[in-house]
């Protein structure tokens, strides 16, 4: 492996953006035949930067490009194709109402006389060339009805279309079930063996140690170490990402559980789409304890968190909080009742990007004292606003310009941070975390999980859901498993296996 | 001196795109001057645009009467442009403001015919109500569709117009006809008019529309109920997740922007017009739409949107009888303008303009609310 050709070298790239930010400093990266190459860094290091310079996205400052040691300048994405280069990009750019043979081909359409599309030849040859890969696709099945798995194999498919031998993939498995994870890294390695190259990016240990036969360390715009699998481990990784020694583990310490603070009894609640999706849920928190709820995505989970929020109306059951039914309770009710909310989306729900932070930061009680006053109550005063911004931004390390920076400048794990620092509040009596460190970097993690634990000390009530088995396993005092909208399994955290969990989830039942 | 560059900054960074829009739109209207002149017996004439807009900036600011005439025409597209440019701030667009001016011009007028005998005092205020509460529950309805059962404001609001129009007919001629006239119109509103506060035509309405703007500033800027209206406007789970109630915003803010088109038609009734007929011009309603994308939708964009619009209504007679070029030349150079704003990558390319705000959000919400389609792509 040690001894293949390079096929693609990067040196001494630099990138300064005009904010002043130096994205890129002299990075150097090497890519060899048949490498699957991680590149691990925190959010905004610079990896998506340096892969973007690569698909002729963004134009380097200084640094120079080689493919097959031969010098190339890349000036757009039809350039980086030219030159066997394809990437799989975060958020997929396919067409939801084309069908993946359409996809795959649009913009290298096979035409048979003259002008007529060949959508037959097309889709024999998507059909060869998944086989290869291992995938089954029926290349006339329109985009909107795959699995975000499948979406993104046909991704992979349209670049490898194109030829490409140099595949990059821009955090492929943030969208992931575990056993979709599994199934693309077996795509990786197929892919190793017809030749080609993959560079993926990725901030999660774990997987890349996994797949990987190298892994590159970014931080800050600079490469920090280079490293084989089998010679680190994920606390020195985690070391050389972050810049300091980080607790993987957190420690949890014991808990104290008091009063029931949440009671949920026969909850039930319909989808969008009007199914049935949580049926006769029953559901204990106490204060000073964290509950989790495990389960794989769209067992129901996203209907109980809106119905325990206010945000979806349930069919049936009752929600009491502290004993008081809050069941038809408004989202203004429920939160002056103690009930705080971090959402799984953070761009849909959790902020508005256009406003800056201090106004995201009293977001959730912008019409109460001291936030407004005045006239009739309704006069905002922003110097409350301002000030409540720059104590929370100190308190919970918000890096950010300052308190009028907008939102959606902020990398993912400040903006997250500025939601938890809005939900974390002083009288907190529930509060509910979904997916609360979704695509977070280590540090962010650490310093959330450790908010958390600190707010059960306090005597908060916790509910945690979350699709990532660890991070539950490893927050929760008791552990629910969700199965198509109900609870199968109640574990408390001495005595929880992972590998019932798992089943529970996969199955719902504890023997499969 | 940096406070001041800052400030500066800031102006230019919202302002630039307008006003060079504005430039452009004049001079791709003096080459078609140009190209005109080559079809009239005068012949080809490369300086009549000079000439023109020359004429047309005497029309409109060369003399008291013009200037006063400039802002008779602006009142209501000050009214218009704020009820537009409030609906984009809650994302809503609402196109119904032809037809909450009509009805609001017809309640004013008819309750201003009912208290013409009436004194000043009682009679102009009250007719100002009866517009403005006509054309608040004429923004209502549309509102009130969109909040509760999703039908669309912009349908709902163009079939609310024509409504409005055959409704108005149909009342003038049946209900409240005025008895001695040769055609169906409302009786004289008589001590209702608006007070002539200076010159000839300067009515009350103008002061009042310069007052609407700050009030209208204060809401959206200010007061919770303006963080309210943008919240939804800029994204409406979030605001829900914040406690806020969507459905109670939008109904509101198509009845406040409904409120200030009636009030420009009363104020356009009892300032300018003084009755009622089937046929009066509802023009009102659609440059104000093109207000308040000049103007950004922000309050004070629109007052001055607002008064170039009405100078160009104003400058334009003196414009056709010195320099022969037809008013129409007007609709023109706002059309000009619009066309600009939307194709603003134009403008970005020919001024070579950096540090400009890269998207009109406004225009956002027009081009999201017609297609129907997905918000724009927000940075990650």
């Amino acid at each position: 492996m040690g001894d293949a050709p390079p096929v693609l070298e990067m040196r001494g790239i630099t990138k300064r953006f005009p904010t002043g930010t130096l994205a890129n400093d002299a990075i150097d990266l090497e890519l060899r035949r048949g490498e699957i190459h991680a590149l691990l860094g925190e959010n905004g290091a610079g990896k998506s930067t340096l892969m973007n310079i690569l698909y002729g996205l963004v134009t380097p400052d200084a640094g120079e490009i080689l493919i097959d040691r031969q010098p190339v300048t890349i000036r757009d994405p039809a350039d980086a194709i030219a030159r066997g280069i394809g990437m799989v990009h975060q958020h997929f750019m396919l067409v939801p109402v084309l069908s993946v043979a359409e996809n795959v081909v649009l913009g290298n359409e096979i035409v048979r006389a003259g002008q007529l599309l060949d959508l037959r030849e097309a889709a024999n040859q998507i059909k060869l060339l998944a086989g290869k890969l291992g995938f089954d696709v029926e290349p006339s099945t329109r985009i909107d009805q795959l699995s975000v798995g499948q979406q993104q194999r046909v991704e992979i498919l349209k670049a490898i279309y194109r030829n490409a031998r140099i595949l990059v993939l821009d955090e492929p498995t943030a969208v992931l079930t575990p056993q979709e994870t599994h199934e693309i890294f077996e795509v990786f390695r197929r892919l190793r063996t017809e030749g080609a190259s993959v560079i993926f990016i990725s901030h999660k240990l774990d997987e890349v140690l996994e797949i990987a036969d190298r892994i590159t360390v970014i931080r800050r715009g600079k490469v920090v170490g280079s490293r084989k699998p089998g010679e680190t481990n994920e606390n020195e990784l985690a070391e050389l990402m972050v810049g300091r020694a980080v607790s993987l583990r957190v420690d949890r310490g014991r808990s104290h559980p008091g009063a029931v603070t949440l009671e949920v009894a026969g909850l039930r609640a319909k989808d969008d789409r009007g199914h049935e999706a949580v049926r006769g849920l029953d559901l204990v928190v106490r204060a000073g304890e964290i509950v989790g709820i495990a389960g794989v995505a769209g067992n129901g989970q996203d209907e109980i968190v809106e119905s325990l929020m206010g945000l979806r109306r349930p069919i049936a059951g009752t929600i009491r909080l502290a004993g008081a039914d809050l069941t038809r309770a408004t989202v203004d009710q429920r939160r002056d009742r103690g009930m705080s909310f971090v959402p799984a989306d953070r761009h849909r729900f959790g902020l508005v990007l256009t406003y800056p932070v201090d106004d995201n930061l009293a977001l959730t009680r912008y019409a109460e004292r001291p936030f407004a006053g005045g006239f009739a109550g309704i006069v905002r005063n922003f110097r409350t606003i301002a000030a409540n911004a720059v104590r929370l931004m100190k308190e919970f390390d918000v890096r950010a310009p300052g308190p009028k920076a907008l939102a959606g400048t902020l990398s993912g794990g400040n903006q997250q941070k500025v939601i938890v620092a809005r939900e974390f509040g002083q009288d907190v009596k529930l509060l509910i975390l979904d997916q609360p460190t979704r695509g977070l970097d280590v540090g962010s993690i650490e310093f959330i999980h450790k908010q958390v634990i600190a707010r059960r000390d306090r005597g908060a009530a916790v509910l945690l859901v979350s699709a990532e088995l660890d991070e539950v396993l490893e927050l929760s005092d008791r552990i629910l498993v969700v199965f198509r909208g109900n609870i199968v399994g109640t574990f408390l955290a001495e005595e929880a296996q992972r590998e019932k969990i798992g089943l529970l989830m996969a199955t719902g039942a504890a023997r499969a | 001196m940096s406070r001041l560059g800052r400030l500066a900054r800031q102006i230019w960074q919202v302002a630039s795109i307008p006003l060079l829009a504005i430039v452009l739109a004049f001079v791709v209207a003096a080459v078609v001057i140009v190209v005109s002149t080559a079809f009239t017996s005068s012949g080809f004439a490369p300086l009549l645009p000079l000439a023109a807009y020359a004429s047309l900036l005497a029309g409109a600011f060369g003399s008291g009467t013009g200037i006063a005439n400039t802002l008779v025409a602006a009142a209501p597209l000050i009214f218009g442009g704020l009820a537009v440019g409030l609906g984009f701030k809650a994302g809503l667009f609402n196109i119904g403001v032809a037809g909450q001016f009509l009805v609001g011009a017809f309640a004013a007028a008819v309750t201003g015919a009912n208290l013409s005998e009436a004194p000043a005092a009682v009679g102009a205020p009250l007719a100002m109500l009866a517009g403005a509460f006509a054309g608040a529950a004429f923004g209502f309805i549309p509102g009130f569709l969109k909040a509760w059962t999703g039908a669309h404001e912009v349908v709902t609001t163009i079939m609310l117009n024509n409504a409005a129009v055959l409704l108005l007919t149909w009342a003038v001629n049946d209900l409240v006809r005025a008895a001695g006239f040769s055609f169906p119109r409302t009786g004289p509103i008589g001590n209702s008019a608006l007070p002539i506060i200076l010159g000839r035509n300067l009515h009350l309405g103008i002061p009042l529309a310069v007052v609407t703007v700050f009030a209208v500033r204060w809401l959206l800027d200010r007061t919770t109920i303006g963080f309210e209206i943008r919240t939804v406007g800029q994204n409406p789970n979030a605001s829900r997740y914040a406690g806020m109630r969507p459905i109670f915003i939008t109904t509101l803010t198509m009845t406040l922007s409904g409120l200030l088109a009636g009030i420009a038609g009363a104020i356009q009734m009892l300032g300018v017009i003084g009755f009622y007929a089937p046929g009066i011009t509802a023009s009102v309603g659609f440059d104000s739409i093109a207000v308040a994308l000049l103007g950004r939708s922000n309050p004070i964009g629109i007052l001055f949107a607002a008064i170039l619009f009405g100078a160009f209504r104003a400058g334009a007679p003196l414009m056709q009888i010195e320099t022969s070029v037809p008013i129409e030349i007007i609709d023109i150079i706002q059309a000009l303008v619009i066309l600009f704003l939307a194709a603003d990558l134009i403008v970005r390319r020919v001024f070579r303009v950096r540090g400009a705000k890269p998207i009109i959000p406004e225009l956002a919400t027009v081009t999201q609310t017609w297609a129907g389609g997905a918000p724009p792509a927000q940075p990650t």
